[in-house]
């Protein structure tokens, strides 16, 4: 299975037999991965009835959910690991859900399209337009992307609420890997940032 | 009438009946020495007996959930939309067993039955049987089928209600529990309608404490009122909006009290055509078992110990306008099982067809079923040889 560059990043985090949450788990094929590759127990939460109809296929638990009210079937530390690629800057409040992901589990993962990348950049530099990329494809009018955030400040808001980076991946999509480009300025050249973090 | 049998039909079936002749002793305190139970299968029985799915039904159910008793028959089975072959309930891979549950009207033992001591109609001496005593009677069938442990159990509302007892109480005896559109009580609002629709019946004057038989009448106006009610309960406002909205059924308003809007016509002609078919007795039991059903009561009614050994994979569905089991009775089990790190999974249906949405094929919903059965399937050791 070919899996996108950011959840090949989640995959080697992710240490076998641990407890998953995976909020906003699309086509269920990350926690399908970690069934079959860790041997994870786990859940997706997805808000899409024909995508949970896709996870059902996949054969991973999924759960009905709307991420913007919270994750209060949940109870504290239920969970090694809470993931959440690409949903962040959909969500109405994300500061709000990372708290709540490091209330139910003991780490997080968390990927998002970086902001701060050159092509993002470019438009709004020399236009003075709202970007269009691959990563985000979408009119700043029809996006369901209204959170969208750089490096610098998911680090800032993590630092506000207590949050530790334990991990952090960029990658560029070109190469689908890091570069070392990505390596010298991430915020430039990180397409997409990956994440791994706890409380303090 | 069926002019040809459709292809994902299962045809016509024919009702079977097993009599058992060891005393079932019911929640009441009381015994039923000997009891029938009429049901149905469609497909076959593999070769080491692992395909087998048991279908509880709802209130008004009965062990007809597909097919045809004969080409004059007017509508197929009650869940025929999803019993069939290539149907969600595929029945090219399972083996289905519907049964007409105790105290029901329709072959099982019940108040229209004789009873043996006596040798005249129960009626009203019938015992009040409830969820518990169903499932007892439902693990017997199975041993005499030749069947340890069901592929699924499968509910819809009070039939889901059925799936979880077992869950709870044979943890060893289902690989997957599917409870469409139930909860795990039911609420004092649901208690409230049930009440409102026992007291239709109690004080029809023709219901005479429950002996109308003796007197050769049936409460045929509590029973119409009764389901009258019911099917408001059923439906959502939409759904009534959409179907009927304020039409009137001759054009204009007719200054009495007869029926002047469709709803009104079609609420009785539902009401009516109940009466045709269904025992006064047998509903009041009916609504008797929903009340009482509460298998948290004895965990200290904490749903999450209650459901601490369950064993089976678990499937939830309910449907956003369904104000009778509200999508929240359905997510207090989600978040139940979660609490265990049960494997379940669950979807709420955006569907305007209120608590009867369960028994209509609804794409996503006809989808998500479809896909879980096929996980069911593959759950199934593959067989040696010839399917027995």
């Amino acid at each position: 299975m070919t899996l996108r560059s950011d959840l090949a990043f989640i995959s080697d985090w992710v240490k076998p037999h641990s407890h998953v949450l995976d909020l906003g788990c699309g086509n269920g094929k990350l926690l399908a991965h970690l069934q079959q590759t860790r041997q994870v127990m786990g859940y997706g939460l997805e808000i899409d009835e024909e995508l949970i109809a896709t996870c059902i296929n996949a054969g991973i638990n999924v759960i009905h959910t709307d991420l913007n009210e919270g994750l209060g079937n949940f109870i504290d530390n239920d969970f090694d690991y809470v993931i959440m690629t690409q949903a962040l800057q959909v969500i109405n409040k994300p500061d709000v859900l990372l708290r709540e992901m490091l209330r139910v589990g003991q780490e997080g993962i968390v990927t998002f399209p970086n902001f701060g990348h050159y092509k993002c950049r470019i438009p709004l530099l020399f236009e003075g337009r709202m970007p269009v990329s691959a990563t985000l494809p979408k009119q700043w009018y029809n996006t369901e992307n209204i959170h969208l955030c750089t490096l610098h400040d998911f680090e800032n808001l993590c630092e506000e609420l207590g949050i530790q980076v334990l991990q952090r991946a960029v990658v560029d999509h070109s190469t689908l890997r890091p570069t070392l480009m990505t390596k010298i300025l991430p915020n430039l050249f990180g397409e997409t940032a990956i994440y791994r973090i706890k409380l303090k | 009438m069926p002019e040809v049998i459709p292809p994902d039909s299962v045809g016509v079936v024919t009702p079977q009946i097993l009599d058992f002749n060891t005393p079932l002793k019911l929640d009441c305190g009381r015994m039923l020495n000997t009891y029938s139970l009429v049901y149905e299968t469609y497909g076959e029985l593999n070769a080491d007996h692992s395909n087998a799915v048991l279908i509880c039904h709802a209130l008004s159910g009965d062990h007809h959930a597909a097919g045809y008793h004969s080409m004059d028959d007017k509508k197929p089975g009650w869940w025929d939309a999803y019993i069939g072959p290539n149907k969600p309930i595929d029945t090219n891979k399972f083996f289905v067993v519907s049964l007409n549950n105790l105290g029901g009207c329709k072959g099982s033992t019940g108040p229209i039955s004789i009873n043996p001591e006596t040798q005249g109609i129960y009626g009203a001496d019938f015992p009040i049987v409830t969820v518990n005593d169903w499932v007892k009677s439902q693990v017997c069938l199975g041993d005499t089928l030749g069947i340890k442990k069901w592929a699924a159990i499968i509910g819809g509302s009070l039939g889901g209600m059925q799936a979880l007892q077992w869950a709870i109480d044979f943890p060893d005896k289902l690989s997957h529990c599917i409870m469409i559109a139930s909860a795990p009580k039911l609420s004092a609002q649901n208690i409230a309608f049930n009440e409102v629709a026992r007291q239709c019946i109690l004080t029809d004057p023709e219901f005479h404490e429950g002996r109308y038989h003796d007197h050769n009448t049936k409460p045929r106006k509590g029973v119409m009122l009764a389901r009258m009610l019911g099917h408001i309960t059923y439906l959502s406002d939409n759904a009534m909006r959409d179907k009927f909205g304020r039409e009137l059924r001759e054009g204009k308003l007719n200054f009495g009290f007869d029926v002047d809007f469709q709803i009104e016509s079609y609420l009785r002609y539902q009401g009516q055509s109940f009466v045709d078919r269904f025992d006064a007795n047998t509903y009041l039991l009916m609504t008797k078992a929903l009340d009482y059903f509460d298998p948290a009561s004895k965990y200290e009614h904490d749903l999450s110990k209650t459901l601490e050994n369950v064993t089976a994979k678990f499937l939830l569905v309910s449907f956003t306008t369904d104000w009778r089991f509200s999508p929240e009775r359905s997510q207090e089990i989600v978040e139940a099982l979660l609490k265990n790190k049960k494997s379940v999974s669950y979807a709420d249906i955006e569907a305007d067809e209120g608590h009867d949405a369960f028994l209509l094929p609804i794409p996503q919903y006809y989808k998500i079923f479809t896909n879980y059965m096929q996980q069911v399937a593959r759950d199934i050791p593959e067989q040696q040889g010839e399917p027995a």
